[in-house]
């Protein structure tokens, strides 16, 4: 985007103009006026995405700013993204939220944002954040209002991305179990919670170390038996 | 520079010294461990001998030589060496499993060898791979001429480990695992089958002889357990796990069932301590559906003998019995409340019960049964038919089964039940001041109101009413107001009775029908065709229901209404008329309907029920415990359903999951294994 790519040169040498956009000129050189410039690169930046009518950056958007990331559209790095921002809605990310991340990212621009990208994937892999990820990510994907569970096709799709490099084969094997099963329709979050726990404690594929007796969710006893009878 | 085309002769011997060396390496003959660098030495040759541009491509001879190869080995080595010990049986077994054993280390290995063969030649072929031919020769030329012999040889040891003597359990179980691997199938028709009729002549010649040595009846139980327990063993030892209930089955059929009555007999005449089989013989006899009279005198028997433990001191003896017996019947609570119910109809060929036989073949069947909620909702359930349906069985005489029920089972087992009965009485006194209240005699109507959610749920169906039954209808109504205030009463026509005059050509018949079957036949009062449709329509029932009930009428044994036309089944276009011409011999005929099988019902409600109460219980615990691991919820749950029934872990926890989805609970964050009461 040849816009961007001349405000990054602009801003590679010192500029004391700002060209004009929705914010209002400052001509002070302060460092407030520094931050407020860099403000302005993100706002810049937001509507480049964002819908004009809405105000918000919407699935369109979302889109476009994939292909600029050269990123997939249903990368995990989006996802997480969105984490960053907390964002509300899926498929959706309003200034504020744009704010929170890419001032966290220290990015006003799309290459920085790009470059930030293994930063934090790197962040939320760490053990605290990613736990707080995957049941963000579950509830990112409830888009009614009031709804509590996800279907046995969403869930899939979201281990896949969520854990599919983390624990390759424990969800491989689920996916097969949930879309073998007829008991179950959809998933709700204490047992999607259940299945992160059972990645982390549970030896696999041999589960030694698993217990009907526990308090695991009932789908995982079930898939517990299911995985028995297939190594029988 | 062109590869050197290798010509098959030379190529195939330099393969065949290789496979040679094979061969002797699977016998574990003293040569030279066969290397990972000779196999790639072999493989790449085939390799070779495959790629090469034809008419050099040799894929089919060598897969052709390949198969040679191995039959031949069959024939010259494998087979004479089974042969040479066909005249000892165990070393016929050794020689076997041995053999085998190196067979398929060497087919694996010519697999490994010719593998390119395998991916490429075979598949694109659609040929058979070498394993499944090399399996193939060894079951044709082996397998098929000597298995008989083998397994001759096989039961010849088992006899002998019955005997007492010690037999070669390892050689036996590989004998056994090769006859699995080449198919289940042959296992359980070449062997299995086999083994299972040797095994009830052995025993069958054993019951007869201990029978008549006279042993007392304690040693011979003695000597009969030991049998069964050896018998499982044997299983565990050597033969196929899906093999034990079988076994088990023959055994206990040759030492138990055969001679089930000198059993008996023995046992009573010298009141001894053998519980064990009587479970077993009960069992076979509870399992079979039809009761009739030889399980009948049967049954008395085993109750007999239940009352004599009852009165002696030997708590031991007791509580053993009752252990055996409830496994025994673990399942059958239909049955017994069936069971029940004919003795409380005295309905037993033509033997009769007196009332004490009756109360004490109750108590001991409730007793037994371990999951009183099923017993206690057959019974109910049977009771209440008995009940509405004025069976002719005294009020007093089932008040005095259920208080010795009562007696048995603490808890709520015949709060229902006595409620039953006092409804009836209740609307039994209800009826004469009704009778007093409609005063001009015209309505023959007798009504038995039902509390409901103490009786049976039942289904029924609305239909309109003729006038005549309208009125008696609002009578009622009005009647009833007069004696309670505010209650809403809805009529179960379905469990009504009917006493209809029907005028037929040669005489008038009374028929017994439901209150459905009425509405539908008065219809014919006003005219004698009536399409399906037509009484469809000024009825309002609905097709299934409509079709049962005429059904009934025009399709049974009594034809009171003819059907156009005469096919076995009731469809829309149907038309009907009333049968004039219809008689029969007495003056007075009931109308059956066939009735609906309702124990999956019986068991689904319990289901429901227990599933209830479990939500109750949970709900319970932990309103009062605030926070409570899984553990011990569980322990505390069975703890205070145990009356009734024994809820699984299993049921509890899909229980306590759906009570999260109903924000009854949740799951603490940092302990998963614990459960919170959500205010």
């Amino acid at each position: 985007m040849p816009r961007s790519a001349s405000k990054t040169s602009k801003k590679r040498t010192q500029p004391d103009s700002v060209t004009s956009s929705a914010t209002d000129p400052v001509p002070s050189a302060s460092s407030k006026k520094k931050s407020c410039k860099e403000m302005d690169a993100t706002d810049q930046l937001f509507y480049k995405y964002a819908n004009t009518s809405s105000g918000v950056i919407d699935p369109e958007g979302i889109e476009k700013l994939c292909s600029s990331l050269k990123v997939p559209h249903t990368d995990i790095r989006i996802l997480m993204l969105a984490w960053r921002m907390k964002a509300a809605r899926q498929g959706y990310f309003t200034k504020a939220e744009w704010r929170i991340a890419l001032t966290a990212l220290k990015a006003d621009t799309i290459n920085k944002l790009k470059k930030a990208l293994p930063e934090l994937e790197k962040e939320v892999r760490k053990p605290l954040n990613f736990r707080d990820f995957y049941a963000y990510a579950f509830k990112y994907c409830l888009t009614e209002e009031r709804q509590r569970i996800l279907e046995i096709e969403t869930i899939c799709k979201l281990l896949d991305m969520v854990l599919g490099s983390t624990f390759r084969a424990q969800v491989d094997y689920f996916v097969n179990y949930l879309n073998n099963q007829k008991e179950y329709k959809a998933i709700d979050m204490d047992q999607w919670m259940g299945f992160y726990r059972f990645c982390n404690e549970i030896s696999f594929p041999d589960m030694i170390n698993y217990n009907l007796e526990h308090s695991w969710p009932c789908i995982l006893d079930n898939f517990f038996e299911w995985m028995r009878s297939k190594q029988a | 520079m062109e590869p050197k085309i290798i010509d098959f002769e030379q190529g195939w011997d330099y393969i065949e010294t290789g496979i040679t060396a094979l061969k002797r390496h699977s016998e574990s003959l003293p040569v030279p461990k066969f290397t990972l660098e000779q196999y790639c030495d072999l493989y790449t040759a085939v390799y070779k001998m495959c790629v090469q541009k034809s008419p050099y491509d040799f894929s089919s001879q060598l897969y052709q030589k390949c198969c040679e190869t191995m039959e031949e080995y069959m024939n010259s080595t494998v087979l004479p060496a089974l042969n040479e010990k066909l005249g000892d049986e165990y070393m016929l077994l050794r020689e076997l499993v041995e053999r085998w054993s190196n067979y398929k280390v060497l087919v694996r290995a010519l697999s490994h060898i010719f593998f390119y063969l395998q991916r490429f030649f075979i598949v694109r072929e659609s040929l058979p791979s070498i394993e499944t031919v090399g399996m193939g020769y060894f079951r044709d030329l082996v397998y098929n001429k000597l298995q008989s012999k083998v397994r001759e040889a096989v039961l010849a040891l088992v006899d002998k480990e019955r005997e007492g003597e010690d037999i070669d359990r390892k050689v036996t179980k590989r004998v056994l695992e090769f006859y699995i691997e080449i198919g289940m199938e042959r296992y359980e028709q070449d062997f299995e089958s086999f083994m299972l009729k040797d095994t009830a002549s052995y025993y069958s010649r054993k019951a007869s002889s201990w029978i008549q040595e006279d042993d007392s009846i304690n040693d011979y139980i003695f000597k009969s357990e030991q049998c069964l327990q050896k018998e499982k063993e044997r299983v565990s030892h050597y033969l196929h796990f899906s093999s034990e209930p079988k076994l088990v089955k023959v055994v206990e059929h040759e030492l138990f069932v055969v001679h089930e009555n000198q059993i008996l007999e023995k046992t009573h005449a010298e009141k001894q301590i053998g519980l064990g089989p009587l479970a077993k013989i009960f069992k076979q006899h509870v399992e079979d559906t039809t009761i009739n009279a030889k399980e009948q005198v049967l049954i008395r028997k085993v109750i007999e003998l239940h009352e004599v433990y009852m009165v002696t001191e030997c708590f031991q003896s007791h509580t053993l019995f009752h252990k055996d017996l409830k496994r025994a019947v673990a399942g059958s609570d239909a049955l017994l409340a069936t069971f029940c119910d004919r003795i409380i109809l005295k309905k037993w060929g033509s033997e009769e019960l007196s009332e004490e036989d009756i109360e004490k073949v109750v108590m001991f069947l409730a007793y037994i049964s371990d999951e009183k909620d099923i017993f206690a909702e057959f019974y109910r359930k049977k009771l209440a038919l008995r009940l509405l349906l004025n069976r002719g069985v005294s009020d007093d005489h089932e008040r005095s089964i259920l208080t010795k029920l009562k007696q048995q089972n603490r808890g709520q087992f015949t709060f229902k039940m006595e409620r039953m009965i006092n409804d009836l009485t209740l609307s039994r006194e209800n009826q004469n001041s009704f009778k007093e209240y409609v005063a001009k005699p015209g309505i023959g109507l007798t009504v038995t109101v039902l509390t409901s959610g103490i009786w049976p749920s039942y289904k029924t169906f609305g239909i309109n009413l003729p006038n005549e039954m309208v009125k008696c209808v609002e009578v009622f109504k009005e009647f009833y107001e007069t004696k309670t205030k505010g209650r809403k009463l809805t009529w179960i026509h379905s469990l009504g009775t009917c006493h209809v005059n029907g005028k037929f050509d040669q005489k008038s018949i009374e028929l017994i029908v439901s209150t459905h079957q009425a509405v539908v036949l008065l219809l014919f009062n006003t005219k004698d065709k009536l399409s399906y449709n037509d009484i469809q329509t000024q009825l309002n029932v609905g097709h299934e229901d409509l079709v049962w009930l005429l059904y009934s009428l025009s399709c049974g044994k009594y034809k009171i209404l003819i059907k156009e036309p005469a096919t076995e089944t009731v469809s829309r276009t149907d038309v009907f008329e009333f049968n004039s011409k219809f008689t029969a011999r007495m003056c007075r005929v009931k109308i059956p309907l066939p009735h609906v099988n309702d124990k999956k019902k019986v068991i689904e409600d319990v289901d429901k029920d227990r599933r209830y109460a479990i939500d109750a219980t949970i709900v319970r615990i932990m309103k009062g415990k605030k926070a409570l691991g899984l553990q011990q919820l569980v322990s505390e749950c069975v703890q205070q359903l145990n009356q009734m029934f024994k809820p699984d872990i299993k049921t509890i926890k899909m229980r306590i999951e759906d009570l999260i989805t109903r924000d009854y609970l949740e799951r603490d964050r940092e302990n998963p294994n614990m459960f919170r009461y959500l205010a």
